[in-house]
């Protein structure tokens, strides 16, 4: 049983507790000192570049990736593997190969996939399958194969998959990549909800802060060794993030979104495919037209 | 013409060949379980090509002990561990794997080849490990493989929910504490046992047959993780106590019965899938 926090107090107990967490691998430091507490319900996005070590810090939540120093902390325990507290929602990647398993089964496997044996019918762990299909809208495709389903609709059923098992830290990485703008929106909207009707923490990875606009409460930003956390009004200005990837950078906020810039003298700097900080493209590019 | 058929189908004093085969039509069925519930793994795993490879190297166990003098039964098992631990260990990517396995079955095909050309004992107990048994199972035999199919059958209801997850969903089974590398090594244990049994009966050649393609007949017309191992099974087991029958009266091998009847399910059931399950929208 996950140690909820009792209803009639004011749930301030954070959900997560990441103290002076440092990862380095040899001589490369991904991430140093950072700190960050997550309350119920509240919404985090981690940003960064490829390789600032976003999955990294998501697989140390996991209890799958040690940590050069410091400590995480789920709801006072030290974080370990296959902790029931957490619920993980994944890239979209399922289907090409017709993996033959339905919506459903998905969903049942995050509830019970962990266990032995074989599993004989459950009414109860039906009804908690049902639920969560039914609180994503997913029950009109719940019987299909995963494999035939579009994108969105199998984030859709990701969510539910996530959520089936009542965590109270959601971890999200990259849920959105290779979803369109709407997709995007309806997958982000729902992990919104969630998040307000559960109460669960979200700690969300993306490479791309628009499409959570107007629902994160707090961004970790990733580069250069370091960590920037904080509303995104205080981290995304121009004098942050150049600060953080040593180099003139501008934030422009236009039409409601965010746009990231090197300055013009560093512009090569989008083709420095050697550079594994490679930081700034990756955000010029960010704004989700994949497919 | 008339010859030809009587060779392959002969069906006098049926009833009489029937109980002297008692034994083998035991071990089709036990065989038939096994094939068809581990089949769903090898497709969901893609390691079809695996068995294929770890049969080979079961062949060349068992052609090895049996130039020795030794049990058959032992070193095909011993055979079909080995392929199935290097597969394991060193092939634990997709493409890695197939050219691991590629890399081994030459060499267990040769060996055993090798093997076999040395042994002066009958030459049936020769084809019959590549190739099939025609309708010899005695006691002992049979007891082995009853011990050995339940070691596999019970291994897997154990694991059977997280070998899914792992299989069907390896990244959130990971997030989700699976052990992958635990789950990995014991499924190869059970693949090497159930394909080692496979070829006392089937043949080394044959054995994907009955471990993959009742499992891939039943993927065609179901999506169910209940139905799916069900029907698999089902089969199977009809594949295998239905080649036995109808070999009963003829001179050849089981193995051709076999294979064909697997076949024909897989047939009918991918002509039945395109209508069952809905393509992708």
């Amino acid at each position: 049983m996950p140690e909820a926090v009792p209803v009639d107090q004011p749930a301030t107990d954070p959900v997560l507790e990441v103290r002076g967490a440092t990862l380095r691998f040899g001589e490369r430091t991904l991430w140093a000192g950072l700190d960050l507490q997550i309350r119920p319900g509240e919404f985090v996005a981690v940003l960064g570049a490829n390789g600032s070590g976003k999955t990294s810090l998501l697989r140390a939540v996991l209890g799958l990736q040690p940590l050069t120093a410091g400590e995480i902390r789920l709801h006072g325990d030290r974080v370990r593997r296959g902790d029931r507290r957490i619920g993980y929602l994944p890239q979209q990647r399922l289907g090409n190969d017709g993996t033959p398993v339905r919506a459903r089964d998905l969903v049942a496997l995050g509830l019970a996939g962990h266990r032995l044996g074989t599993g004989l019918p459950n009414r109860s762990r039906r009804a908690a399958v049902d639920a969560a299909l039914a609180a994503v809208g997913a029950e009109r495709f719940a019987r299909q194969p995963i494999g035939v389903l579009s994108g969105g609709e199998q984030q859709r059923v990701r969510v539910a998959q996530a959520l089936v098992g009542e965590p109270t830290l959601l971890l999200a990485d990259e849920p959105l990549v290779s979803l369109d703008l709407s997709q995007q929106r309806i997958v982000s909207e729902l992990i919104d909800d969630s998040r307000r009707r559960t109460r669960c923490g979200v700690l969300f990875i993306t490479h791309d802060v628009n499409p959570v606009l107007g629902m994160v409460d707090r961004v970790v930003y990733l580069a250069g060794g370091q960590a920037r956390v904080g509303p995104v009004e205080e981290v995304f200005t121009s004098a942050v993030l150049s600060e953080l990837y040593r180099t003139p950078v501008e934030v422009i906020r236009t039409h409601g979104r965010i746009i990231v810039v090197g300055a013009a003298a560093h512009s090569e700097l989008e083709h420095d495919t050697g550079d594994p900080h490679d930081p700034i493209a990756h955000d010029v590019h960010g704004s989700g037209h994949h497919d | 013409m008339n010859d030809l058929w009587h060779q392959i189908f002969n069906f006098d004093d049926y009833g009489q060949l029937l109980l002297l085969v008692q034994n083998s039509i035991i071990a089709g069925a036990v065989l038939g379980l096994v094939g068809g519930l581990i089949g769903v793994f090898v497709i969901s795993r893609d390691m079809a090509f695996a068995v294929h490879g770890i049969s080979e190297l079961s062949f060349a166990g068992a052609s090895a002990a049996l130039l020795a003098g030794v049990g058959v039964v032992e070193g095909s098992i011993a055979g079909s561990l080995l392929a199935a631990l290097i597969i394991g260990v060193l092939g634990t990517r997709a493409r890695t794997r197939n050219s691991v396995i590629a890399v081994l079955m030459p060499f267990g095909l040769g060996l055993g080849i090798l093997c076999l050309s040395l042994y002066s004992g009958r030459s049936a107990n020769k084809f019959g490990l590549l190739t099939g048994q025609i309708v010899a199972v005695d006691d002992p035999r049979l007891h082995s493989l009853l011990i050995i199919a339940a070691v596999v059958v019970i291994g897997l209801l154990i694991i059977w929910r997280p070998l899914t997850f792992n299989s069907v969903d390896p990244e959130v089974a990971t997030a989700r504490g699976v052990p992958n590398g635990v789950l990995a090594v014991v499924f190869m244990i059970l693949l090497g046992l159930a394909t080692a049994v496979s070829v006392q009966i089937v043949g080394a050649l044959l054995v994907l047959s009955i471990l993959v393609t009742p499992a891939a007949a039943a993927r065609q017309v179901s999506a169910s993780p209940v139905l799916v191992p069900v029907l698999s099974t089902v089969f199977a087991v009809v594949a295998m106590v239905g080649g036995i029958m109808l070999a009963l009266g003829g001179s050849v091998p089981i193995s051709p019965f076999v294979t064909t009847i697997s076949f024909l399910i897989w047939v009918v059931c991918r002509l039945l899938g395109r209508r069952l399950l809905p393509a992708r929208r």
